[in-house]
C-alpha cells in the first residue's frame, strides 16, 4: 500500500500555491520550529532516523551535527540536480509542492543556523525551476523569507541556481564548485562540505526529498515518523519506477516495502506475456538484481546492501525478458564515460575502456577475453578516486557481467544478441 | 561584431551582484547569450569577458564543461531525445532515427532550412513517461513517432 506522507496533497493543483499549501497545514511546522531550540530539532531529526534521500543514505541529523561552532556563516544547499538515470521524483516534488520544499528548507536552515540557502536545480528543469521561483517570491511577500521571519527574529534568504547539464554536478562537492561559478569538478573529501563547503564556508547539502521530510518529523514526532519504515530505514520514500511496467510513475511507500509488491500492486505489473528479468533498484549506479533476487527484496537500505546493491536515489528500473543485457550495459557505460569529469585517471580511463569494450561486444566484434577484461578494468576503478562516480560505473558493470554472463558469452560467440537475435549494429 | 540587447546587458550586471562570488554569474550570462543568439560563439565569450571583467579563459572553462551550452549553431527547434536506459527500453533511440529521417538531418547537425537539430541526450528526469524529448525549453512526454513529428512541426519559434 502506498503511504502518502510527503505526497498526500500532490493531486491538488492549489497545493502549488501559498494559499492552497497553507489550507492543507502548510507552514504550521515552521511556526512550531520557531518555538523550539535549534539543537532540539537536530536531535529530533537524528532520533527519527532520517537518512539522505539523494543517494548515499547518510543520517541527516548526524550530518547537521558536523557543522563547526566557529562563528563562520553557514550555508544550506538543496541538491535538486536529479541526474541519476531513472530518477524523476524531485521534479515531481518541485512541480507539485514547491512550498513544501521551501518550508522544509527554512526549518532545516533554522535548525542548522544558516541564513542563506540555494536550491541548485538541473538546467533542463526550466519548468520546475519556474514553479519554485514563483513560490519563493510568494514566500518573501508573505514574510516567510527575509528578515525576522514570522516575528521569530530569524533571518533567512533563499535563491535558486540553475545548472547547465552535467551529471557530476549532482555530487555534492561538484555541485558546490558549479555554484561557485567554476566547472563542476568534485573535490577531495575530507574536508566535508559541513566543514568547508560553498566558498570554503560550512555548508549542508541535502536532497529535495530529505529537506521536505523534516517537516513531517516535526509534525508526527519521532514515534509518528517511525510508524513507517524499519528500525534502520525509517519513514517513507518516493520511488521513481520506470522501464517495463504497466504504470510507471512515482510512488511513496514505507521503506522496507517488498519490491515485488511495488511492481505488481502499485505499478500494475509487467506487460502481458512478459517475464521479469532484472531490476536496477536504486538508479543506474546501483548493481542490477536478477529476477530471483527480487523475489524477497525489500526497499530499504539494509536489504538492498545485503544483496550487493543499494537503495540509492530510489529509482527502480524494471526490465522484462525482452531486454538484452549487453545492449543495456552499453547504454549505461556510454553515460558514465560521457559524464566522467576526467580529473581522476582510473575513472577517466576506466569509463572509456568499459564503454569501448561493451560497445565492441554489442557490435558483434567482441572477443571472449573481453568479458573478463570488463571485470578487471572495473575492479581497478573501485575506491581509488575523488568521487563515487567511478564506483557508480564499475559496480553495475561487474553486476551485469557476472549475473548475465551467458548473454555476454553468447554475444561474443555468435556475434549477435541472445535476446534480440541480431547484433546492435543491425538493430 | 557580437552584440547583446540592452536588457541582456542589464540582466548580466544584476547577476554579477546577485551571488556571493561574481563568477557565479557566468552560467546565467552564457544562458542569456544563448537565449538571444541560439549558441555561444567565441566572439560572445570575448564580449562577456569585457563586460563582466572576468578572464576569457575562466568563461571558456565553464562554457566547455556544461553540455547545455551550444558551442556551434543549432536549429531553431533544438530537439533533444533522451536515450538513457529507461527511454532506450521504450524506443528513445528509434525515435532519434525517425526524427532524423523525418527532418532530413543527421544527429547533432542543423537541417538545411536552419529549423531543426536532433540530438540524443542523457537522462532528463522523465523516465516514467518515456520516450520523451525536450524541444528548446519544454518537455514532451509519452511520445510515439507520429506525435513527436507533429509536435515539432507545429511548434512556432
Ligand atoms: C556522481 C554522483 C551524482 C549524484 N547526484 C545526485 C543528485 O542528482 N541528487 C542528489 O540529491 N544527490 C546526488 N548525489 C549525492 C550527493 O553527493 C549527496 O550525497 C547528497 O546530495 C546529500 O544529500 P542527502 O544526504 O539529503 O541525500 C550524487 C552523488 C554522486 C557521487
Ligand atoms: S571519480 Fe570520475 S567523476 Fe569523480 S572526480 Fe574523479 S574523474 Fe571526476
Ligand atoms: S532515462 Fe530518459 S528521461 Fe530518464
Amino acid at each position: 500500500m502506498e503511504a502518502k506522507v510527503l505526497t498526500e496533497h500532490y493531486d491538488k493543483d492549489e497545493y502549488r500555491f501559498l494559499d492552497g499549501y497553507k489550507k492543507h497545514g502548510g507552514y504550521q511546522m515552521l511556526e512550531q520550529a520557531f518555538k523550539m531550540q535549534p539543537k532540539d530539532i537536530v536531535e529530533q531529526v537524528k532520533s527519527a532516523g532520517l537518512r539522505g534521500r539523494g543517494g548515499a543514505g547518510f543520517p541527516t541529523g548526524v550530518k547537521w551535527g558536523f557543522l563547526p561552532d566557529n562563528g563562520e556563516p553557514r550555508y544550506l544547499v538543496c541538491n535538486a540536480d536529479e541526474g541519476e538515470p531513472g530518477t524523476f521524483k524531485d521534479r515531481l516534488m518541485m512541480e507539485r509542492a514547491p512550498h513544501q520544499l521551501i518550508e522544509g528548507m527554512i526549518i532545516s536552515a533554522f535548525a542548522t543556523g544558516s541564513h542563506k540557502s540555494y536550491i541548485y536545480i538541473r538546467g533542463e528543469y526550466n519548468y520546475p525551476a519556474e514553479v519554485v521561483k514563483q513560490a519563493i517570491d510568494e514566500a518573501y511577500k508573505a514574510g516567510l523569507l527575509g528578515k525576522n521571519i514570522l516575528g521569530s527574529g530569524f533571518d533567512h534568504d533563499m535563491d535558486i541556481y540553475l545548472g547547465a547539464g552535467a551529471y557530476i554536478c549532482g555530487e555534492e562537492t561538484g555541485l558546490l564548485s558549479s555554484l561557485e561559478g567554476k566547472k563542476g569538478q568534485p573535490k577531495l573529501k575530507p574536508p566535508f562540505p559541513a566543514i568547508k563547503g560553498y566558498l570554503g564556508k560550512p555548508t549542508i547539502v541535502n536532497n529535495v526529498e530529505t529537506l521536505a521530510a523534516v517537516i513531517y518529523i516535526l509534525r508526527d514526532g519521532v514515534e509518528g515518523y517511525r510508524k513507517f519504515g524499519t528500525e534502520k530505514s525509517a519513514g517513507t520514500k518516493l520511488f521513481s519506477v520506470s522501464g517495463n511496467v504497466v504504470k510507471p510513475g512515482n510512488y511513496e511507500v514505507p521503506l522496507g516495502y517488498p519490491l515485488m509488491d511495488l511492481i505488481n500492486n502499485e505499478c500494475g505489473g509487467l506487460k502481458p506475456g512478459r517475464k521479469l528479468k532484472a531490476v536496477i533498484p536504486g538508479g543506474s549506479s546501483a548493481p542490477v538484481l536478477t529476477a530471483q533476487e527480487c523475489l524477497d527484496a525489500t526497499m530499504d537500505y539494509e536489504c538492498l546492501a545485503q544483496k550487493g546493491s543499494m537503495l540509492g536515489s530510489g529509482a527502480v528500473i524494471v526490465m522484462d525478458d525482452s531486454n538484452c543485457m549487453v545492449d543495456s550495459l552499453s547504454v549505461l557505460m556510454h553515460f558514465y564515460h560521457h559524464e566522467s569529469c576526467g580529473q581522476c585517471t582510473p575513472c577517466r580511463e576506466g569509463t572509456g575502456w568499459l564503454n569501448k569494450i561493451v560497445h565492441s561486444i554489442a557490435k558483434g566484434e567482441g572477443r571472449l577475453q573481453d568479458i573478463d577484461l570488463i571485470l578487471k578494468v572495473a575492479e581497478n576503478m573501485k575506491g581509488r578516486t575523488i568521487c563515487a562516480l567511478s564506483d557508480a560505473a564499475a559496480l553495475p558493470a561487474i553486476s551485469f557481467v557476472s549475473k548475465f554472463r551467458d548473454e555476454f558469452e553468447f554475444y561474443v560467440r555468435e556475434g549477435r544478441s541472445k535476446v534480440k537475435g541480431v547484433s546492435y549494429a543491425e538493430m | 561584431m557580437f552584440k547583446l540587447s540592452d536588457s541582456g546587458i542589464e540582466f548580466i550586471k544584476k547577476e554579477l551582484e546577485r551571488y556571493e562570488s561574481k563568477l557565479s554569474a557566468i552560467i546565467p550570462a552564457l544562458y542569456r547569450v544563448q537565449k538571444e543568439h541560439g549558441w555561444v560563439s567565441p566572439d560572445a565569450v570575448v564580449f562577456l569577458a569585457e563586460i563582466m571583467d572576468i578572464p576569457e579563459s575562466q568563461i571558456n572553462e565553464v562554457l566547455k564543461f556544461y553540455t547545455m551550452f551550444n558551442q556551434k549553431p543549432v536549429g531553431k527547434k533544438h530537439v533533444q531525445v533522451c536515450c538513457n536506459l529507461s527511454c532506450a527500453m521504450n524506443g528513445g533511440r528509434e525515435l532519434v532515427d525517425h526524427l532524423c529521417k523525418s527532418f532530413n538531418v543527421k544527429p547533432g547537425e542543423v537541417s538545411e532550412d536552419g529549423q531543426v537539430t536532433v540530438t540524443a541526450v542523457e537522462c532528463l528526469g522523465s523516465c516514467g513517461t518515456a520516450p520523451m524529448m525536450q524541444v528548446n525549453d519544454a518537455y514532451y512526454e509519452n511520445l510515439n513517432h507520429e506525435s513527436a513529428v507533429e509536435i515539432i512541426k507545429k511548434l512556432e519559434v
